[in-house]
């Protein structure tokens, strides 16, 4: 009886505080299931998503225009001007060819361009920890002989000695061939360089994409020179060689022909012998450096190396950038206060079917998990003051260097001359060559980069929470999957 | 509803995430994927090291196939550009079908193999292909959870 009169009371004194948290749980859930949110939206990365996660590029996207402009106005050009005189005068094969031709190149841009480079997501709180472990465990006891320092581990692959350095923004030993992206913050497999034409990392997913669109390109630019050249010939027997001049977009392509030939064959010559521009460009493999230095990646056959490079399988992507966060996940950095209290009194509310209480002992083993989760950001916290600074010393500098030919060692690779001259020059870049190799893409890089520098600090801000989502809705679903998995089994 | 309530509180003492191992990749062969198969210390009360072994080596043949180079894999590569790529829109990757099958293989081992024991393992491709986390599950609440049951049974026979 006493008991009876008290739980009336008890109920009353808590619905209020029930009906507050259960409606706005209620409404913020709602807001949730109105709206999931996707994975791309949180993405840690300095990356641009367009069409909800499709579509992913750089930050910069300005020269990517640039280059789609060009190849279009000059296209454009050659289908108005030269393409009517050239199929009624030679043959129509010549306009279908180009644009055939035009529409591959489209199509191997917006591949390269759009897709993902083989970004590797960075490690959830829990790796991170155990890394750390690691890393002092193997700091402690000091032994005789030569140890690497603690954040560079070394492997033996085929022979050779590599080392792999630990990224402080990731918080990943990174696998070999990989590197960190200074401009779009992310560690790239087989990263290749960041090409601003492209408006994207090339990296393991779309290194033959980048290459079937220079090698296109090229073979356009000569078919629409030849043509143009054809043309102005055939034009200057009639009307005379300086009208026929006008009417015909040569300038543009003589200059791009070069610089585009001769990016084509610096990247038949990597692919052939399986390098990265990266790796190139420092010189990893080169017989200068050791004389027993040789590429452990090789196949020791060109062939081979060209079908492993092009019609290799091709890796899905690692970063999920359409899945959904889970949306009855509560957040575990929102949900800190009184979770216990709330918890209980919403989870009295739904009671009754047997799938509300499935659905309640989530609840309770997330907030279970919580305070093991919360151990985390206060880690995190404390890393992160010195995250950014560690990112913007080291990280720029350190990661521009693959990205910047301080020493265009692969120059002679390029075959002409001339463009070595004004690949030095920045400035003069632009306005004369449309189409540069992308060693020296990389130069305007110094005036985007000092806008990272802050945004370091501010990314260094939001990886926390963002991080913390993924290892909290996974927990939850992973105990509740072990949980039915125990229950059967003991059953 | 106290006792309910004190029901799931002793589900939530019940089953608690203790340790997370990792098992690491391994790089010896190159960038190709493959983890190790040593075996790590942390596990040694909880399951028998070849069992645990032979799943790693397992998962190391699977995505040893799915990244073969071979005839299969050129023709795919080969036709796949001559149709401009758009074929992926009607037709699976091989590396597709392959991740299918290991998900679907690291499901199986937990339910007959790493579940029964208290582990879970989760699938690498979570984790961007670096790790196979195991998570290893302290159940100290056992006895606890079939008390649990028993009175959660009364408790809904009561209203």
């Amino acid at each position: 009886m006493h008991l009876g009169l008290d739980e009336p009371v008890r109920e009353c004194q808590y619905n209020p505080i029930c009906t507050r948290n259960s409606s706005s749980m209620e409404t913020s859930g709602h807001k949730k299931k109105r709206t999931p949110r996707r994975k791309w939206q949180i993405f840690p990365g300095r990356n641009r998503f367009y069409c909800n996660g499709r579509v992913m590029m750089a930050r910069q996207t300005g020269v990517f225009y640039l280059t789609l402009i060009l190849i279009m106005v000059t296209s454009g050009l050659f289908f108005a001007f030269d393409c009517p005189f050239l199929a009624s005068n030679l043959t129509p094969a010549i306009p279908v060819i180009g644009g055939v031709l035009f529409v591959f190149v489209l199509g191997m841009l917006f591949r390269a361009s759009f897709s993902d480079p083989g970004v590797l997501p960075r490690a959830t709180p829990d790796e991170a920890a155990d890394l750390e472990r690691q890393i002092d465990a193997s700091n402690g006891p000091s032994g005789p002989g030569y140890r690497p320092p603690p954040r560079i581990r070394e492997v033996v692959i085929n022979g050779q000695t590599v080392k792999l350095k630990y990224c402080f923004t990731c918080k990943i030993f990174r696998p070999p061939r990989a590197s960190h992206c200074s401009l779009c913050d992310n560690c790239v497999e087989r990263f290749d360089h960041h090409c601003p034409w492209v408006g994207n990392c090339v990296g393991k997913r779309n290194y033959r994409f980048f290459y079937l669109f220079i090698l296109s390109l090229s073979f356009l630019t000569v078919f629409i020179f030849a043509f143009v050249i054809t043309h102005v010939i055939l034009r200057s027997n009639r009307t005379g060689f300086l009208s026929a001049l006008k009417d015909s977009p040569v300038l543009v392509c003589f200059f791009s022909v070069w610089s585009i030939m001769g990016l084509s064959g610096f990247h038949t010559y990597l692919i052939s012998s399986n390098q990265t521009t990266n790796e190139d460009i420092k010189g990893s493999w080169s017989t200068k450096r050791a004389k027993d230095n040789y590429n452990p990646y090789s196949y020791g056959n060109i062939l081979t190396n060209c079908c492993a490079a092009l019609c290799g399988p091709l890796p899905p992507s690692l970063i999920d950038r359409r899945g959904y966060i889970q949306p009855d996940t509560p957040q575990p950095v929102s949900h800190s206060n009184g979770s216990c209290m709330y918890n209980s009194t919403q989870l009295q509310s739904h009671m009754c079917d047997q799938e509300h209480c499935i659905q309640s002992t989530k609840f309770v083993l997330q907030a279970a998990a919580t305070p093991l989760l919360h151990s985390d950001p206060v880690m995190m916290g404390g890393e992160g003051p010195t995250l950014p600074g560690k990112s913007s010393l080291g990280g720029p500098c350190a990661s521009l260097t693959p990205s910047q030919p301080s020493l265009p060692s692969s120059m002679p690779g390029l075959g002409c001359a001339g463009d070595m001259l004004t690949l030095r020059d920045p400035d003069t870049h632009c306005h004369h060559h449309h189409f540069v190799s992308p060693e020296e893409t990389p130069s305007p890089g110094p005036m985007p980069l000092t806008l990272p520098c802050p945004a370091h600090m501010t990314h260094g801000g939001h990886m926390n929470p963002a991080q913390l989502y993924d290892p909290a809705s996974q927990d939850s679903l992973h105990e509740d999957s072990v949980r039915g998995l125990v229950k059967l089994s003991s059953v | 509803m106290s006792t309910e309530f004190h029901n799931l509180q002793e589900l939530r003492h019940s089953v608690s995430v203790a340790t997370k191992v990792f098992i690491q990749r391994d790089y010896s062969q190159g960038t190709t994927c493959r983890f190790q198969t040593k075996f790590p210390s942390e596990l040694d009360s909880r399951i028998e090291r070849t069992l645990l072994e032979d799943t790693v080596k397992t998962l190391n043949s699977y995505y040893a196939e799915a990244e073969k180079m071979g005839g299969q894999s050129y023709m795919e590569g080969c036709l796949a550009c001559a149709t401009a790529y758009l074929i992926f829109l009607c037709m699976e990757t091989r590396y597709e079908k392959m991740l299918k099958k290991i998900s679907g293989y690291i499901q199986e081992q937990n339910e007959k193999i790493y579940a029964p024991r208290g582990l879970l393992l989760t699938d690498p491709i979570e984790r961007g292909m670096r790790v196979i986390e195991v998570s290893v599950f302290e159940d100290r609440g056992s006895s606890g959870s079939s008390h649990s049951s028993s009175v959660s049974s009364g408790g809904i026979s009561q209203r």
